[in-house]
């Protein structure tokens, strides 16, 4: 009984992990840059595929094609914000309007994205088997790759709540997410803040994505289902609050082990059940203003 | 009679106190000033009392009524009007439409569609803007804009009406007018309670006035003691 | 002076619109069957295209939603349809999906509007996954065979739904309702303030176009013969009604009809030699219309009237 329960909680924190992740950089884009990129779990599937690629065709160990899925993720998010985003920004009557039209945009770009995919790799459902060693912890067993993707998950949030706090840049994008105007008037390049921002946020999709397949299978439509799990996590960690969403994926991840061990099909439900009493109790989330 | 009294009114937002602990009264038939240096707090009571806001602690009765917490159509359909300092009229909707809306939406019993139109042609025709009936709002001037959205509160047949800095941004020639249509106003037997930076229409017009300084009342009075209370000139009294 | 009635400014139209309607309802008079089914499914897109701004039109109010209230209507149809006669079906499906949407409504419209968004945006995956795990649980099948009905009939169905819709939108917009819903959209702080019971209208409205997508969706059940929720829910319902009435344009009644019509005609000619380049093409469509066309064929066909013609449609 003790064994399943750890069992229950450390599967919870592996998913927990992987959450956080995908929520911080959804965050990171809606926080500061303002987008509510609906095509987020896009990223997640190229990421996902890409190292699928890499490491079926090419013979690519997957840990290194996170210094791959990375930057690429990163560069795309940084040219679509640039040049999509960033015209909307001065084409939208209002900060309401580009929030409707970012998001309208974002929903394009999902069925672009997937259907790019789609031709790309077929609908087939791709899988790959790397480092499935079983792994003894406190008397129950992992799979080693579910714990490099837990490891790598802390240390990349880990890493960017230090980058955000205690770099010059980060400072910039503090300030730019509280108030981009003034941010501009003291000098900070607020355009590019608002790519880099959206650039990151992809980085960290596309770098899930990729943690994601050396544990799960891939294909190409498995990134809607991702993207409404990032938006839970965020709506439960508070809209705009990077903290927020590394702690609330932690929390749905938690929730998701338990419901998966009670009834596995039900945890997308349970998610939204989650979703619902935040909305009805507190919209604001944990740590929402 | 108060038409309006408020108890220990309370308003915090994050670890700002907007308004504390302000008890006040309107009564029937008066015209009363609010006024306050900026930040004081003053459109954060209105928004309080017309269900804009919530108070954190405090109660807020209309003619008899408690309205604490009520949304701000039923304030409405009470008989409780308002203005806004950033002029709130709907900008893509020609002005006859935009008064239309109080006539048909905000009066205390229903009125049909005839009835309705009427009544804002009636209110139009008050504030003066008959002529410009099927202009949409955002075309036209700032004074124009405010005097829709008096017309539009009017509609609404209201017996309390909060006008909100509706001096802000008109020059001299618009002010006397402005303070004309007050006088007009309450002239109609509806109560007046005014947030206003503009001295010489508020001491003019006003039966009382209340100061508002970091949220706290601080000094209640006609206007001449207003005038010459050392508290109100110490805090503010800017011409 | 009056201009809130958006209709009647010119007499001919009732009589065109009787002409449309005549001919639509003799089709199968005249042309090929595959010609009344490829219609239906135009009717379809058009009604769920000017359902979803009945509400959003006007409020600004972005519903991401429309797949799934199609899906309740499906699936009514589907559990439903051996049993009962299609037009209670319909019926039991426009409500059913109408519920879904006071549900939904009671629940976000009463706090800002990304959540809304955010909300029915996810609202069509869970649908899809809760109805999934119900089947394979409780009634242990995966898909559902719907009952057969004529292809006549269907098209007359769809037909008579949209007429309802446009009625419907027609008398809403000329309503005070109509005028609430724009103030809505115009203001929503200075609406509640004037009177308007805003969450009431926001909901009411929403339900009212969400029934429509029901009884759509369990119409076209009948054609597709078999669903599952992979079937049922599917985004593209979601995406397809916004590309058409973005790219349409909402600021008149025609412009969705327009945005349906080519689209739903453009899926059809592409959807079996490029399955997806033609998604592909409609995402980079939508993202164009945003950018450089925000009102649509409505907006540029109104810019190039003003230019053309100037003084008789430009205001004072």
């Amino acid at each position: 009984m003790i064994v399943t329960l750890l069992d229950i909680i450390i599967a919870g924190l592996l998913l927990g992990g992987l959450y956080a992740l995908i929520a911080m950089g959804l965050s990171l884009q809606y926080g500061v840059a303002r987008v509510l990129n609906i095509s987020h779990g896009e990223f997640i599937m190229l990421g996902g595929l890409t190292t699928w690629t890499l490491h079926t065709v090419f013979g690519i160990n997957p840990l290194v094609c996170l210094a791959i899925c990375g930057p690429l993720a990163f560069a795309l998010g940084y040219v679509i914000h640039r040049t999509l985003f960033r015209r909307l920004l001065t084409s939208s009557a209002s900060p309401g309007a580009f929030e409707s039209n970012s998001m309208l945009a974002s929903f394009g770009l999902l069925f672009i994205i997937q259907n790019l995919a789609s031709i790309a790799w077929g609908p087939e459902i791709r899988g790959y088997s790397y480092l499935a060693v079983p792994v003894n912890l406190a008397g129950a067993l992992f799979g080693a790759n579910r714990l490099v993707t837990l490891g790598f998950a802390i240390a990349i949030g880990l890493a960017f709540y230090l980058f955000v706090a205690r770099t010059r840049l980060g400072k910039a994008i503090r300030a730019a997410a509280q108030d981009p105007t003034t941010a501009g008037l003291m000098g900070v390049n607020i355009n590019n803040v608002l790519a880099l921002c959206f650039g990151f946020g992809a980085a960290m999709a596309g770098i899930a994505g990729m943690l994601i397949s050396m544990c799960y299978p891939v294909n190409v439509t498995m990134g809607l289902e991702y993207t409404i799990i990032a938006i839970i996590v965020v709506v439960l960690g508070g809209l705009g609050s990077i903290p927020g969403s590394f702690i609330g994926g932690f929390i749905l991840g938690l929730i998701g082990s338990i419901v998966s061990f009670v009834d596995p099909g039900l945890s997308l439900a349970a998610y939204y059940l989650i979703f619902i009493l935040l909305l009805v109790v507190r919209p604001t989330g944990i740590m929402g203003k | 009679m108060p038409i309006l009294e408020g108890e220990g009114v309370t308003k915090h937002f994050g670890g700002l106190t907007a308004v504390s602990r302000v008890d006040f009264h309107v009564d029937q038939g008066e015209v009363v000033g609010l006024i306050g240096p900026n930040g004081a707090g003053k459109t954060t009571l209105f928004n309080l009392i017309s269900g804009a806001l919530v108070p954190k602690d405090g109660a807020i009765a209309f003619k008899g009524q408690g309205i604490t917490g009520l949304k701000p159509h039923r304030i409405c359909r009470m008989g409780l009007a308002r203005t806004f300092q950033s002029v709130k009229v709907f900008p893509n909707i020609p002005v006859f439409e935009n008064v239309l809306l109080g006539s048909l939406f905000g009066t205390s019993t229903g009125m049909s569609s005839a009835d309705a139109s009427g009544e804002a042609e009636k209110a139009l025709e008050f504030v003066e803007l008959s002529a410009v009936s099927p202009i949409l709002a955002k075309d036209l001037t700032l004074a124009n804009q405010k005097r829709v959205e008096v017309a539009s509160a009017l509609a609404t047949k209201p017996e309390l009406l909060l006008l909100d800095e509706l001096m802000a941004g008109l020059n001299a020639t618009e002010v006397a007018e402005a303070m004309e249509l007050v006088g007009r106003i309450h002239a109609q037997g509806i109560t007046i309670f005014m947030i206003e930076h503009v001295m010489k229409a508020i001491m003019g017009v006003c039966d009382r006035i209340m100061v508002l300084h970091h949220g706290e009342k601080i000094a209640e009075g006609t206007p001449q003691e207003i005038a010459t209370s050392k508290t109100v000139i110490e805090v503010y009294l800017g011409e | 002076m009056n201009t809130i009635t958006l209709g009647l400014k010119k007499w001919w139209i009732p009589g065109l619109l009787l002409v449309i309607l005549v001919l639509l309802a003799s089709l199968r008079f005249y042309v090929s069957t595959y010609t009344v089914i490829l219609a239906t499914a135009i009717l379809m897109y058009i009604i769920l295209t000017e359902s979803w701004v009945l509400f959003s039109g006007p409020t600004g109010y972005i519903s991401l939603a429309p797949a799934a209230f199609f899906g309740v209507g499906i699936y009514t149809a589907a559990i439903l349809g051996m049993h009962l006669p299609l037009p209670v079906v319909v019926v039991i499906g426009g409500l059913a999906s109408s519920c879904l949407a006071l549900l939904v409504g009671a629940l976000t419209l009463r706090l800002r509007g990304i959540y809304f968004a955010i909300f029915t945006f996810g609202l069509v995956e869970f649908m899809k996954h809760l109805l999934l795990w119900y089947e394979i649980k409780f009634t242990g099948t995966r898909g559902r065979f719907v009952v057969l009905v004529d292809n006549n009939t269907i098209y007359y169905m769809m037909l008579a739904i949209l007429v309802v819709l446009l009625l419907t939108t027609y008398l809403i917009r000329r309503s005070k309702y109509g005028l609430a819903l724009r103030s809505i959209g115009e203001d929503e702080e200075a609406a509640a303030h004037t009177g308007v019971n805003v969450t009431a209208v926001k909901v009411i409205t929403f339900a009212i176009s969400a029934s429509f997508m029901g009884a759509a969706g369990a119409i076209i059940a009948t054609r597709w013969t078999y669903v599952d929720p992979y079937i049922a829910f599917d985004p593209l319902f979601s995406f397809m009604p916004v590309l058409m009435a973005i790219f349409g344009g909402m600021g008149q009644f025609y412009g969705p009809i327009l945005g349906a019509a080519a689209f739903a005609y453009l899926e059809e000619v592409l959807i079996t030699k490029f399955p997806y380049y033609y998604m592909l093409l409609f995402g980079v469509i939508l993202l164009i219309t945003i950018l450089y066309l925000p009102n649509g064929l409505v907006g540029l066909i109104q810019r190039l009237q003003k230019g053309g013609w100037g003084r008789r449609h430009a205001n004072t």
